[in-house]
């Protein structure tokens, strides 16, 4: 069953790309995968007719009782037949319905996705599985509908439908959390037969209104119906696919699926069976009114959909195998008529009933086909909608013996009918009698030979099933009445004559009802035009969006004014406010019972000089390159203070991020004015100052609380373990390229990735920089003075080599990839300040993306490299080698992981840097290179 | 004795570095801080050496190592921004 759904999953790429060789082409593919699909349903046919569930299985989460899981039971097989059927129909006929400027391959293409989501839904054994289906076929159904993408009314309603279906979906997720909640299982198999388990369940209620929102959204039930006429903008066999045997079947499909575990009580029947009454009589009315051909067709699909949740609101065994019957018939006439339309919009050029008429003269083929059809829908004799119709008189009568004001059930139901028979005689005789046609498009005549088989092969299925139902239908109703029900069918007769009963009293008195209606339409027509517009649903939707969008703009808008400032302010407010009222309401000492270390003059002074170098870059921040000579002293006692509390790594890290930092700020400061006018208010300032000492006192009081409590960490794990698990005594490195090697792999990809989105962004970017400094003094005209040059070069080899010993100590002792990788940036930099850009280039190779990939590929490779030893990824390994003159001397897997990481910085800092001093190499011309000191 | 030269050395490099503080925060202009900043180096490598003496431990030297190259680099870089402005070109 996978398989089947992978099949039309994949042909869905197949159809578009196909298309590249013709249209026609297209059509081919999409139909033949649609035909292997068949297929493969066929060879499972046989086991489901012994009565068998087919489940299929494959285990993905199964602690969250998630799985892959598919089922195939009577069912699943006859909505798998209806979708795969009719879309293979629907294929043939859209190949002819298309206009040459359509693109096939993508109309194809979003068939066969949305036919596997379809797939997917009646197959699904897990409910969370088929949730996901729900939304896919809610999203493929959305492509579907906006195929014209550059029609307005076709795109608002593809919105229209995506946003009240995926509302529903979401409700409906809710109820099938809840429903596994009562259950315990996700599974169909376990819910199905834990009905008596759900129904007394406190939980009963809500689960079945948010499964049953879902449900209703997707099949148009009243009131979320108004979706499905604005949907009728999409293409005429996206209409029959989608309003006949698919999209809007998928809810009543969701309510015979879970039919045994949720009904069968008051509330089931009230929700569902009022829901399906009202919805009947309002789809029904409203389709007599519509003068567009297809408007027509939709509220009779709201109707007849209606129609069948009745049916299962009823609640009983026979109604909902008559329900299943419905979807069947109606399945089979709706497709068709949907298509005759389609005939007609194409060889007509129009869809007003106002204006086609008399086409029985031009196409007669057609007519009698819609004719046909349409005698269906009516419910007349000798047709298959005449046996579902009948059934459902007939249960709606026995269904009104145990309701209070039972009659009124039938009545209602007779009056729908009535409007039904009309609406089918409006579709009749509106389109193909009535006078001539009024000032068409296109003269009518008959359509291509192929476009009418389609219709014919499903008028001929009405006829076999309405005329032969025992030999045609049967088997396949009772086993999926039986795949429903999940327990023995009731009987049920599909014999053409009943008797004199009151079912049948109901047909005759809907037929001459509907007739005697449709021969009086004029008063009710003129009665219909005068409250029209106070019956759109579209424009309450378009308020409804439209006032949710612009309530959640004003709630954007008051809380981001813009401003970053206001922000942080805001930002830094609530967490004092959060700290210091958790604090105040912990009741606990500030300090914590730790002894204090002693403290010595040396600390005294840094730390003196940490503050004062801290407080000194805040208030000359105006003046920029005061500022960051000032914040080089902070970086530099920072780092002294982590060689004071013994993490040498970290302080060799701090200093090379220094020097970059300062490399990397000098380069934007050539663009920035160095001095920078007070602009703040100063309510603002004063607030500023405020919310600064607040926060600052604040987090210092915060470290003085945390520093005075003894605590534990898991310092000692990675302490205990770097030796014997990783192979290197320091434990840094260690965790960096070993413990948590995937983070490290992870934080270089990024880092990988920064550097390539920093270098296209400034990829072509040409900046003016100032042509004086900022005292109005010209430029010094000396490039590259010959003394720094000369230093530099003859600093390269010893920084290289510094950036060497690093590299390889660093398993063991201060060091590692990264910190070596800062070091080597920083010495060709270096070449780059003192050089210049053209001589170094001329001697290193100036792109720095291969460096990145091999970076990149090393690092991974490593890790991939311990699954050839049957190890999970990124498991390293450790020996030791005995070298001449250096002796024992240890090689670790973990080392080629850690030159990936020192590519990736090398080739990352580079990048940036480079190409960010590149930015402004044109703004002020160097005088000629004189090249004497070379 | 080496104790005693070493409290001399931490004081003497101590009044060393809370000068340079000072010629730094001081100013005036942009040459003096840089200075003083690259001197600010020279003494912290000193003070790393002095704590290394100190604790009979060599694990603060490549901290001082780095400092002499990286130092060198960013007072490089300050100069050059002073001269030219733009500092890759």
């Amino acid at each position: 069953m996978l398989l089947l759904i992978l099949t039309v999953f994949v042909g869905a790429p197949l159809a578009a790309w196909v298309a590249r060789f013709g249209r026609i082409q297209s059509a081919w593919a999409a139909g033949l995968v649609t035909i292997v699909a068949v297929l493969q349903l066929i060879t499972l046919m046989p086991a489901v007719f012994e009565g068998e569930t087919l489940i299929h299985q494959w285990d993905w989460m199964p602690r969250a009782g998630l799985n892959l899981s598919f089922r195939l039971d009577g069912l699943g097989l006859l909505f798998a037949l209806l979708i795969l059927g009719i879309g293979l129909l629907v294929i043939l006929y859209a190949r002819y319905y298309l206009a040459a400027r359509d693109c096939m391959g993508r109309f194809y293409a979003y068939l066969l996705l949305f036919m596997g989501a379809m797939l997917g839904i009646v197959l699904s054994e897990n409910i969370i599985q088929l949730l996901v289906f729900w939304e896919l076929t809610s999203l493929t159904s959305f492509l579907l509908i906006s195929y014209w993408q550059e029609r307005a009314d076709a795109r608002q309603g593809a919105r229209m439908a995506l946003a009240v279906t995926g509302a529903g979906g979401l409700a409906m997720l809710g109820g099938f959390v809840l429903l596994g909640h009562i259950v315990g299982s996700y599974e169909l198999s376990v819910i199905l037969q834990s009905g008596d388990v759900i129904r007394a369940h406190p939980l009963y209620l809500p689960t079945l209104v948010l499964i049953l929102l879902g449900a209703f959204t997707k099949s148009a039930q009243f009131p979320f119906h108004f979706w499905l006429p604005n949907a009728m903008s999409a293409p005429t066999p996206v209409s029959a696919y989608l309003h006949s045997a698919t999209m809007v079947k998928a809810g009543v499909f969701l309510l015979a699926r879970l039919f045994p575990a949720l009904s069968g009580t008051p509330e089931w029947s009230a929700l569902v069976g009022g829901a399906g009454l009202a919805t009947l009589l309002v789809g029904a009315v409203f389709a007599l009114f519509k003068h567009d051909l297809k408007g027509l067709l939709a509220y009779s699909t709201i109707s007849h959909l209606g129609l069948i949740t009745l049916l299962f609101g009823i609640g009983t065994p026979l109604a909902a195998v008559a329900g299943v019957f419905h979807i069947i018939n109606h399945a089979i006439f709706k497709a068709s008529l949907f298509m005759a339309a389609g005939i007609i919009d194409h060889e007509t050029g129009s869809r007003d009933m106002r204006r086609i008429n008399g086409l029985w003269k031009y196409m007669p083929h057609t007519a009698m086909l819609a004719m046909v059809a349409a005698a269906a829908m009516a419910g007349v004799p000798l047709l298959n909608g005449f046996l579902s119709k009948e059934m459902f008189f007939a249960e709606a009568v026995s269904a009104s013996t145990h309701l209070r004001l039972g009659w009124l059930l039938p009545a209602t139901v007779t009056v729908a009918g009535v409007f039904a028979v009309a609406y089918s005689f409006r579709f009749i005789h509106d389109v193909f009698f009535n006078g001539e046609p009024v000032d068409l498009p296109k003269s009518p005549h008959e359509p291509p030979r192929w476009m009418k088989v389609p219709v014919e092969m499903l008028v001929a299925l009405c006829l076999l099933v309405g005329i032969l139902p025992a030999l045609t239908v049967e088997p396949l109703l009772t086993l999926a009445s039986s795949g429903m029900l999940n327990q023995p069918v009731p009987d049920f007769d599909l014999a053409l004559w009943h008797g004199f009963n009151i079912a049948l009293a109901m047909s005759v008195v809907a037929l001459v009802g509907g007739g005697l209606l449709y021969v009086a339409r004029q008063p009710l027509f003129e009665l219909h035009d005068r409250f029209e517009h106070r019956l759109q649903a579209k424009p309450l939707f378009d308020r409804t969006i439209g006032g949710v969008l612009g309530a959640a703009g004003a709630i954007t808008r008051a809380l981001d004014t813009g401003s970053l400032q206001r922000l942080v302010a805001l930002f830094v407010a609530f967490a004092a406010v959060l700290g210091i009222s958790g604090f105040v309401a912990s009741d606990s000492p500030l300090t914590g019972p730790r002894d204090l270390l002693p403290v010595d003059g040396i600390s005294l002074l840094a730390a003196g000089g940490l503050a004062a170098a801290a407080l000194a870059t805040v208030i000359m921040h105006r003046q920029r390159l005061v500022s960051l000579i000032l914040i080089g002293v902070v970086g530099l006692v920072v780092s002294l203070v982590f060689v004071k509390f013994s993490a040498p790594d970290l302080a060799l890290t701090q200093l090379s991020v220094e020097v970059v930092t300062i490399v990397l700020l000098l380069l934007a400061l050539y663009f920035l004015p160095r001095r920078q006018q007070p602009d703040s208010h100063p309510g603002h300032r004063a607030r500023d100052v405020v919310l600064s000492v607040v926060a600052g006192g604040g987090v210092a009081a915060l470290a003085w609380a945390v520093l005075t409590r003894p605590y534990d960490t898991i310092a000692d794990f990675f302490l205990a373990n770097s030796v014997p698990g990783g192979g290197g005594t320091n434990v840094v490195n260690v965790i960096l390229v070993d413990f948590r090697g995937y983070d490290t792999l992870g934080e270089i990809t990024v880092l990988a990735l920064a550097a390539l989105g920093i270098f296209a962004m400034l990829e072509g970017l040409h900046l003016k920089g100032p042509t004086r400094d900022d005292e109005g003094r010209p430029w010094s005209p000396d490039m590259h003075p010959p003394v720094m040059a000369s230093l530099t070069r003859l600093l390269l080899p010893l920084a290289l080599l510094v950036s060497a010993f690093i590299f390889l100590r660093g398993h063991n002792q201060p060091g590692g990839g990264f910190i070596a990788g800062l070091v080597t940036a920083v010495a060709l930099i270096m070449q780059y300040l003192a050089n210049g850009v053209a001589w170094t280039q001329s001697r290193l190779p100036a792109n720095m993306h291969p460096v990145l990939a091999m970076g990149l590929l090393v690092a991974t490779l490593t890790g991939l490299a311990s699954w050839l030893f049957g190890h999970p990824f990124l498991t390293s390994t450790y020996t030791y080698l005995y070298w001449p003159l250096v002796g024992k001397f240890e090689v670790a897997s973990a080392m080629v992981f850690d030159l990936g990481v020192y590519l990736v910085v090398v080739g990352a800092t580079l990048l940036i840097l480079i190409h960010l001093g590149l930015m402004h190499s044109a703004s002020h011309q160097a005088p000629a290179d004189t090249g004497d000191y070379r | 004795m080496i104790d005693i030269a070493l409290v001399i050395a931490f004081t003497l490099v101590g009044l060393a570095v809370a000068f340079t503080l000072y010629r730094l925060l001081r100013g005036p202009s942009a040459p003096d801080r840089i200075l003083a900043l690259d001197t600010l180096y020279v003494n912290t490598i000193a003070l790393l050496v002095l704590l290394g003496i100190h604790l009979g431990s060599n694990i603060y030297f490549e901290a001082a190592l780095l400092i002499a190259l990286m130092g060198f680099v960013g007072t490089v870089a300050l100069c050059k921004f002073l001269l030219r402005g733009d500092i890759i070109e």
